[in-house]
């Protein structure tokens, strides 16, 4: 317990807790002081609350590190720059192709795209669809003097009304029946390159690679346990089903800080790292002085010079240049003729 | 999951000088299944306006890899055998951080899928207690991967040596290069 104590990054513990508390606040504004918020989501929210504080902590440890914080101060220098329009533009045409259709993972492989694409879709709705309920910020209502109209709320505000058993009603309160599908039918695509594939075989870990598709089709396959009990059961075993469903979930959220699935905050630097592209070959672009092309842009190499000083490597050549001025090929290429040398200067070439 | 058999007493042992620039390896390195068919051998010319030397270059997996070092994104790790793996590919964001920053040249971008890759030592086979693909097919000897006694009697006059300098920064490696008997480390700058 001490030793938690000890390496308890006091920065990122400040920052988890405003987040976490933000969430509380949130939930207090958004429910009308509770009044809209549903008590059978409590453990769903305590949940929430608590991957909240984990990712805002991981995340902030995570910036802390050299590379890190330098991507993410190159990137919001250049987003909010006199360019502003150009990069939000295209940070958000990016947000669209690589975080909500993951289009990059296509180039790596069509089957694979395809399986990640249905299981991330799938989650995001449900989270767009969950989040809300859970903290209160949406809650429905009968329409007065009527029993077959219901008031959808956002934040105690009507937003919309529909009729009960039409289309929207179905579509509403089934939504996370029809996400389900596309995240089982997803993760077994995922399992099942997991199970063929030699590379993957050799690299892959229960923690790290199994565990998470497992706990996906176990949250799919409990919620629509819920939905076969109500629809086919008459509520007879309501009680099993809610509370595996409320297991496996909130067994995800508190996983979600520490496991796989915190790549999908991760995931966001990409956009950063792209910016980062863009506007280092508009500043100029390095030139080998072994190849004599140009290979990277200046801007990344000082700022990779910065980044390994910091991180304790020193590649400064005794004439004040720098070992990582080379690009790939001239460094294979030096260390190949410094490896001529020393055999010549033996005066043997072979042996 | 797979039970790793991973023979601590192999050894790869690189040895520049005597690449042919056949290209054999770079075929052969295509068949390793932890690098998705890509081939991750780099093979060139050094200087070929002046010269008809070859290179090739593998991963030398540093004890203090760089590219681990500079990775935003924590895609990179090595592990209890002194492997170091390419990206993670969940995590993995194609920055190029580790390809400039690898003192020895060896991470490759892919572009359009934003992700780098890089060789691991065939860690498929290696993992398996087998050889790399590239070392199984090299003809002149440059790519060797067996014990250390085995390289010494096909290398009398040859050390093998795990240590480079860079101007101010020694590398010390897992895979090492064979030297003339006497070296210590192969001075790069």
């Amino acid at each position: 317990m001490l030793k938690l104590f000890q390496t308890l990054n006091k920065v990122a513990f400040i920052k988890a807790t405003i987040a976490a508390l933000a969430v509380v606040i949130l939930v207090f504004i958004g429910s009308r002081n509770l009044q809209n918020f549903d008590a059978a989501l409590i453990t769903y929210l305590f949940g929430t609350v608590f991957a909240v504080f984990g990712i805002a902590y991981r995340y902030s440890v995570w910036l802390q590190r050299p590379p890190t914080r330098l991507y993410w101060r190159r990137s919001m220098q250049f987003l909010f720059s006199k360019d502003f329009l150009t990069y939000a533009t295209r940070s958000i045409y990016l947000l669209f192709r690589n975080i909500l259709f993951q289009r990059f993972i296509a180039y790596r492989s069509k089957t694979r795209w395809w399986g990640h694409f249905l299981l991330a879709s799938g989650c995001l709705i449900s989270f767009a669809i969950t989040i809300p309920l859970t903290f209160g910020w949406i809650h429905f209502t009968l329409e007065p003097g009527t029993y077959d109209i219901y008031n959808a709320n956002f934040f105690g505000f009507k937003v919309a009304s529909f009729e009960l058993g039409g289309p929207i009603s179905i579509l509403a309160f089934k939504a996370l029946f029809f996400t389900s599908i596309p995240v089982i039918i997803g993760a077994i695509i995922m399992m099942k390159r997991r199970v063929k594939d030699g590379g993957l075989i050799a690299t892959q870990s229960l923690d790290g690679d199994w565990l998470p598709l497992v706990l996906l089709i176990a949250i799919s396959v409990t919620g629509l346990g819920i939905g076969y009990d109500y629809t086919f059961l008459e509520g007879r075993t309501h009680q099993f089903m809610a509370v595996t469903h409320a297991i496996t979930v909130i067994l995800f959220l508190i996983w979600m800080p520490f496991g796989k699935f915190f790549h999908i905050f991760q995931r966001l630097a990409q956009l950063g790292a792209n910016l980062y592209k863009i506007e280092g070959s508009k500043r100029g672009m390095a030139v080998c002085p072994h190849t004599k092309a140009e290979f990277a842009s200046q801007t990344h190499i000082n700022d990779l010079k910065t980044v390994t000083k910091e991180l304790g490597f020193d590649f400064t050549l005794a004439d004040g240049t720098n070992h990582l001025d080379l690009s790939p090929e001239g460094k294979r290429s030096v260390l190949a003729k410094a490896h001529f040398e020393a055999r010549k200067a033996s005066g043997k070439f072979f042996g | 999951m797979t039970v790793t058999k991973y023979d601590q007493q192999m050894g790869f042992f690189i040895d520049m000088q005597r690449c042919i620039g056949c290209h054999a390896c770079e075929m052969a390195c295509a068949e390793c299944e932890t690098n998705g068919q890509e081939s991750m051998i780099h093979i060139h010319y050094v200087e070929r306006a002046v010269s008809t030397q070859t290179t090739v270059q593998v991963c030398m997996h540093c004890e203090d890899p760089a590219c681990a070092n500079v990775c935003p994104a924590d895609a990179i790790s090595k592990d209890e055998f002194g492997v170091v793996h390419t990206a993670e590919t969940s995590r993995c964001i194609g920055c190029s951080n580790c390809v400039l920053a690898c003192p020895f040249g060896v991470p490759q971008k892919q572009e359009k899928a934003e992700l780098m890759m890089k060789c691991n030592m065939c860690y498929d086979r290696t993992s398996a207690g087998k050889k790399p693909m590239c070392a199984t097919v090299c003809p002149s000897g440059a790519l060797f991967f067996g014990t250390r006694e085995e390289i010494e009697l096909k290398r009398p006059d040859s050390v093998p040596v795990d240590t480079f300098i860079f101007g101010n920064q020694e590398v010390k490696t897992k895979v090492k290069i064979m030297m003339p008997k006497g070296s210590n480390y192969l001075k790069v700058h």
